[in-house]
């Protein structure tokens, strides 16, 4: 087993090898979330702690049935409505909870870098769900087991990520994961919601969608993160549908056996048309979810497993 | 009281010379330079080290009135004269601003109770430095006031520059801006680029600081007023500020030291020691700013000094306050353009001493007879470690902790009186 990791708080620090043995293990957990029977010991003993400083339903819950199915005792901490409104910082409440003694703390925070400061202070395996625009890895690892599975390998397929770029630690992550892992990357959209310099990143930049994905294997859309924006990217959404919205006609570009991906929550009639994100022959979204609770099991299996072998090294305070 | 300091080697930046001598202080002053009779004098040997005129530090930030727990003129003295740094002018960003004669007395007192080198404060340009209404510009002239800026407060309403710089022209006041255009800057954190993408922090491109300067340029112009840009960084900035000075107007144009010694990279796993304003730039950028000094088209090197306290800095990269202490390792760093060979000592104390005294008026900066006896003695190649607890500033947020750096200072000297050193 390959996997020297002590955090798991950005794919960037990932080597490929530990890549595929953590999603080795998550296949083991998809077949076992199939099942009747859906509980494992990995975790049992173990205290995992949830802290989202920015609301999300979908990965938090991921996150808890993952722990809950291994075992773990699991602990949500609704971080907007507490003691950050009173002034404390995050280093603070960090110390508070590392007194706690937790296992695993799974920790989502507006700003980027966030999550890694928090892990240089507490003793226990700070997982990253997403810190302002930088990383979100387990998306990005949930995302390739997905194409794993449906196209039967991860390297040397034709991957377009569409849309706003930009504002999306999704988005980063999955090109440095899809990027190690030796695939041909495009980015789509407008150039208002590309980052600076992102050609840098050993990706093919296009500003026209049809083009784009034009026989591409995977086509995978991001959400418009409208929240996120403090001014004018794009005319109007009606626009932007029609020139990066993902419909049957666009899709026509990609192979025909392309699948289509998106992250989640979708904004349908806006990046993706309803039909096409509906189609069971096309879209993996649901498999999408499935596999993000089986990429978190194993990556929490993972990481336990490296502190059980040593527990008391490293840069912990 | 006369001290004969032999055996040095005189960094003279205005004559551009390097060489060994001997250098007379008698009454606070130069007495005599070059070959020198020990008469009556009490001598010092250099052995070969360095002495060269005080720095003169443009920007420097103590945190009275306000924040003392941050920094005070005692504990900036402090650092300032261990760091070769003879006259300190401060900047008027505290809490309240320095924006009054009456704030601006309060400064000199406590800075000449506390202070072991000279302080010559900034005062606020616009009340509050806010961008509305001038500040009382010839009551502050009068009661000392060296320079007028809003520090990092860019003056949004071109208007009201304008008229600012009209007053202040009339006085023959010295107006100091850091041009940047606060739209596009706005939230920024780091310059935009494929670090900054990497890492997904909000980012602001280095146009930002050009079109600032741009239109500052363009109200110098209709003004006439005397212009220091006090913190360019930018390679973009470079033709505009060559071609105001081809023009003719009386602008001049600083760096921070590091802008010189540091690059966008250094902020690696969002180190908040490195966030500064404006922020850490490309290492093309970092190369044209030491090349502009020493082609002289940058007239002034500062430490930019503004201490933070850790909980100021311990928070995701975006919520850090900006800002690095740099009193102390002023020279040090700088030494790094001279052992990498871009530079020579006479050049960089032009930029150091001899050019901000002169674009202050002031008599130091020179080795002159007659003038001040603000000195550095140095060892220009001793090496070292930072360790940031070492340092006399209350705060110790220096982005050099750890880092190997060559240059001591072993004396320094303020009207002929020691304030640093042991001899």
């Amino acid at each position: 087993m390959t996997f020297r990791q002590k955090h798991l708080l950005g794919i960037e620090q990932l080597r490929p090898e530990e890549i595929t043995t953590l999603l080795d293990l998550a296949d083991k957990y998809v077949d076992l979330n199939r099942r009747q029977q859906k509980h494992s010991d990995a975790l049992a003993g173990l205290t995992q702690i949830n802290m989202f400083f920015e609301n999300s339903t979908r990965t938090q819950s991921s996150f808890e049935i993952a722990g809950k199915r291994l075992g773990a005792d699991v602990m949500n901490m609704a971080m907007q409505a507490s003691s950050i409104k009173k002034g404390e910082t995050l280093i603070d409440t960090a110390l508070s909870l590392n007194a706690m003694h937790p296992d695993i703390l799974v920790v989502r925070h507006p700003h980027s870098g966030a999550v890694d400061l928090l892990a240089e202070k507490v003793n226990c395996a700070v997982l990253n769900a997403g810190d302002g625009r930088h990383e979100h890895p387990t998306q990005a690892l949930l995302d390739a087991l997905t194409i794993r599975r449906a196209k039967g390998r991860l390297h040397r397929l034709n991957i377009a990520i569409c849309g706003d770029i930009a504002h999306s630690r999704v988005a980063r992550s999955n090109i440095m994961l899809l990027g190690k892992m030796e695939n041909r990357i495009r980015l789509v959209g407008p150039p208002t919601l590309m980052p600076s310099q992102i050609d840098q990143f050993g990706v093919e930049v296009y500003d026209d969608m049809r083009k784009g994905i034009e026989g591409c294997d995977v086509v995978m859309m991001l959400r418009l993160q409208k929240e996120r924006m403090d001014g004018g990217f794009i005319p109007s959404e009606r626009e932007y549908y029609h020139r990066y919205g993902l419909d049957a006609e666009k899709l026509s570009y990609a192979k025909d056996d392309a699948i289509v991906m998106h992250p989640g929550p979708m904004n349908r009639g806006v990046e993706i048309d309803g039909t096409i994100a509906d189609d069971i022959n096309r879209s993996v979204i649901q498999e999408q979810v499935e596999m993000g609770v089986a990429v978190r099991m194993a990556a929490m299996d993972l990481l336990a497993r490296n502190r059980r072998e040593q527990p008391n090294e490293g840069v912990y305070v | 009281m006369k001290t004969l300091l032999t055996n040095a080697r005189l960094i003279d930046p205005e004559h551009g010379t390097d060489e060994l001598g001997a250098i007379l202080i008698e009454d606070g002053v130069i007495a005599a330079v070059g070959d020198v009779s020990s008469d009556g004098a009490q001598v010092v040997d250099c052995g070969g080290k360095c002495v060269a005129p005080g720095i003169v530090d443009i920007g420097v930030k103590v945190c009275e009135p306000g924040e003392r727990h941050k920094e005070s003129f005692r504990t900036a003295g402090l650092a300032a004269a261990a760091g070769g740094v003879t006259t300190m002018v401060t900047r008027p960003d505290t809490l309240p601003a320095i924006d009054s004669p009456e704030v601006l007395e309060f400064v000199e007192r406590r800075a000449n109770e506390a202070a072991p080198v000279r302080v010559m404060p900034m005062a606020a340009l616009t009340r509050g430095r806010e961008g509305r209404e001038m500040t009382e510009i010839g009551f502050l002239q009068d009661a000392g006031a060296a320079a007028f800026t809003d520090c990092d407060n860019v003056v949004t309403n071109p208007k009201v520059f304008a008229r600012c710089m009209t007053y202040a022209k009339s006085l023959d006041a010295l107006v100091i801006a850091h041009p940047q255009d606060p739209t596009l800057s706005k939230g920024a954190a780091v310059t935009s680029g494929k670090f900054a993408t990497l890492k997904g922090l909000p980012m602001v491109s280095p146009m930002a600081e050009r079109m600032g300067l741009e239109r500052d340029i363009a109200l110098v112009e209709m003004t006439g007023a005397r212009y220091h840009a006090d913190n360019l960084s930018t390679a973009k900035s470079l033709p505009v500020l060559a071609r105001a000075k081809a023009d003719g107007l009386d602008v001049t144009a600083g760096v921070s030291i590091h802008h010189l010694t540091l690059n966008e990279l250094d902020v690696g796993d969002y180190r908040t020691f490195f966030k500064v304003k404006p922020p850490l730039r490309s290492e093309d950028d970092r190369v044209a700013m030491i090349e502009a000094v020493a082609s002289g088209l940058i007239d002034v090197i500062s430490s930019m000094h503004t201490p933070q306290d850790e909980e100021s800095k311990r928070l995701p990269f975006e919520e850090a306050a900006s800002g690095a202490v740099a009193l102390e390792t002023l020279l040090p760093a700088a030494m790094r353009l001279v052992h990498a060979g871009y530079i020579d000592l006479p050049t960089l104390w032009r930029a150091l001493s001899l050019n901000p005294s002169k674009r202050l008026g002031l008599e130091t900066g020179r080795l002159a007879v007659g003038a001040p006896a603000d000195l550095v003695m140095f060892d220009p190649d001793a090496p070292f470690v930072m360790d940031r607890e070492t340092l006399r500033s209350k705060s110790k947020n220096t982005p050099y902790d750890g880092q190997r750096m060559q240059g001591k200072v072993i004396a320094t000297f303020v009207g002929g009186a020691i304030v640093f050193g042991d001899l």
